[in-house]
């Protein structure tokens, strides 16, 4: 039976994990918010997933990390001004991305000076989402939710946004791929070839802008980067082939995703703790993983020059 | 808005804000002209986390600022050098290191009985009014420390940032210079984060900084223009606050560091504007 109501987050009864798993599932799956809880997750993870491993090929990530600050303003515009926080999730970040690639030049010149722009829209932004919370009402635990993510109140609604906008970006993504792989990887020879390089990139910003603006509704603005990044580069870590690395990303995104809800079900710390924290251990083992085959690798013409 | 001004805890932050502005402008300087600002973000992240470990510890919440950052500065210059720290594996790390903070902030408000609740939102956005006694003085002292070594090395510094090949060939010790570098930033992470708290110490970093050199092409006049800005800006902030309390001064200090950014766009055209490095 699935019922509506949502614990209290400081509620001091936290679920326990009997080892029962059926039960433990049947009992967990009850509620509502958990259920949407996980379709989101999935959602998120996907979405997340997919776009993050373009991030990471094109070298994208300070810009990722950016658009993940420009949600902080925007939601909490959103709940200042009485509208929807995920109008102001998704407005704020695609705009955020517009201007980024309205910023973007030609060269590669001015790389220092780029930066403290970036450095300084980063901060301004974060400094006015802080101004619109502290003047909704006082500070205390305004933000937290914010930046750090809660679960526990997605609605069904919420859901059906999310899947909305998660298979528009997938759409266009998986029309745009081909040629978004080929510009990432030798843009100049694109170019050459008549791919639209500038109109993929500022293209590929506004989808990240939107599956940022999708994934902070879950983990938080502050660590949806994580969730982008990690398990990208943990996926390039382990194989160079772009459509299995594509795969193995998604699957361990959805994996750090959902074992964190379970975690953060039964233990009372943060959602967002959970999964960068999986995310970051899966990451850990990819990278010892590679220096043990590496190793082996070195290891073996010895051993048969021996044996000779 | 002169009684706000007359008040103790008004001219505590303008005392500890001005010291920490002056250290803020003169090593963001270098760290915009070394194009280590993502670094600056990652010490950010990192300041964060030790604060709220120092707190789950029952530890001074300085502590953990200062032994965090100063630790993972040098780690930072540590890994850097032999060009396996990338981008991504720097942001990888700095997402988890964070979400190990809200680990901590959890623990702290949980576990700790009398824990204030706005504990996390003061360091992540800053609490420049609520600074007293000793937290002046050690802001004073560690901000006027970290300027004057600064100060001390900016020739080879400056050397080692602008020609790093001819500044080693001549003997300048480049690798020394650049982990002294880190701490100094690590230290002022630290530092700055009690005034505009870790998510906004990026903008504090880079904003005077970036403004000067669009300013001027000379290095030196570039240094204590951006010192001299981010004082002025700190200070503009501070009044801003007090003139009107709604705005939180944290917020008000990084209006007005934008808004003095902005400004040098108008001054200058965005295309003339690198030849700092000449």
């Amino acid at each position: 039976m699935i019922t509506d109501v949502v614990p209290l987050a400081s509620d001091a009864t936290s679920p326990v994990f009997s080892w029962k798993l059926l039960a433990d599932f049947q009992d967990m799956w009850s509620y509502l918010y958990m259920v949407n809880a996980f379709r989101a997750g999935l959602i998120v993870a996907v979405v997340c997933a997919v776009v993050g491993w373009f991030m990471v090929l094109r070298r994208q990530t300070f810009a990722g990390h950016t658009l993940s600050v420009a949600a902080f303003p925007g939601a909490s515009l959103a709940v200042l001004a009485g509208f929807s926080t995920s109008l102001g999730y998704f407005g704020f970040c695609v705009a955020a991305a517009l201007v980024i690639a309205a910023m973007q030049r030609e060269g590669r010149d001015g790389g220092a000076e780029e930066s403290a722009v970036t450095g300084t829209v980063q901060a301004f932004a974060l400094a006015c989402g802080y101004l619109f919370i502290s003047l909704y009402k006082g500070l205390l635990e305004g933000p937290t939710a914010l930046l750090f993510g809660d679960f526990l109140g997605i609605t069904t609604g919420q859901v059906v946004t999310l899947a909305v906008v998660g298979a528009v970006v997938l759409a266009v993504l998986a029309v745009i791929g081909r040629p978004l792989l080929f510009a990432s990887v030798d843009p100049e020879v694109a170019a050459g070839r008549g791919v639209p390089v500038r109109l993929l990139g500022t293209l590929f910003l506004v989808l990240l802008g939107a599956a940022t603006a999708e994934a902070s509704q879950i983990t938080g603005t502050l660590l949806v980067f994580a969730l982008m990044v990690i398990p990208a580069a943990t996926a390039q870590q382990l194989t160079a082939r772009p459509g299995l690395s594509l795969l193995l990303s998604v699957l361990l995104a959805l994996a750090a995703c959902w074992a964190g809800l379970i975690a953060a079900y039964y233990q009372p710390y943060p959602l967002g703790f959970f999964v960068t924290g999986f995310a970051f251990a899966a990451f850990v083992l990819a990278h010892l993983f590679r220096f043990a085959r590496e190793a082996a690798g070195r290891r073996a013409p010895l051993q048969m020059g021996s044996a000779a | 808005m002169s009684t706000v001004i007359s008040q103790a805890f008004f001219q505590h932050a303008l005392l500890a804000g001005t010291f920490i502005a002056l250290a803020c402008g003169l090593v963001g300087y270098f760290l915009v002209l070394r194009a280590q600002i993502f670094t600056g973000d990652a010490l950010s992240h990192v300041a964060f986390t030790g604060a709220m470990a120092a707190l789950a510890g029952g530890y001074d919440l300085r502590l953990g600022l200062f032994a965090a950052t100063i630790g993972v500065g040098l780690l930072i210059g540590g890994l850097g050098r032999r060009g396996r720290a990338d981008d991504v594996v720097i942001g990888s790390v700095f997402a988890w290191i964070l979400g190990l903070g809200a680990f901590f902030l959890t623990v702290y408000t949980t576990s700790r009985s009398g824990a204030q609740g706005g504990a996390g939102t003061s360091v992540l956005f800053g609490s420049i009014f609520g600074l007293h006694g000793n937290q002046i003085t050690v802001a004073v002292a560690v901000a006027g420390a970290v300027c004057l070594i600064v100060l001390l090395i900016a020739r080879p510094l400056l050397f080692a940032t602008l020609d790093e090949a001819v500044a080693a060939a001549r003997g300048v010790p480049v690798r020394v210079l650049g982990f002294m570098f880190l701490a100094l930033v690590g230290a002022c992470a630290g530092e700055a984060t009690q005034a505009v708290g870790s998510l906004l110490l990026l903008g504090l970093l880079a904003a005077p900084a970036g403004a000067a050199i669009r300013l001027t092409d000379r290095p030196y006049r570039a240094l204590a223009l951006s010192a001299a800005l981010a004082v002025a800006e700190m200070w503009g902030g501070l009044l801003l606050s007090a003139a009107a309390p709604k705005l939180p001064p944290s917020f008000a200090i990084m209006a007005v560091a934008t808004a003095v950014y902005a400004a040098t766009f108008l001054v200058r055209p965005a295309r003339a504007a690198h030849p700092a490095t000449a």
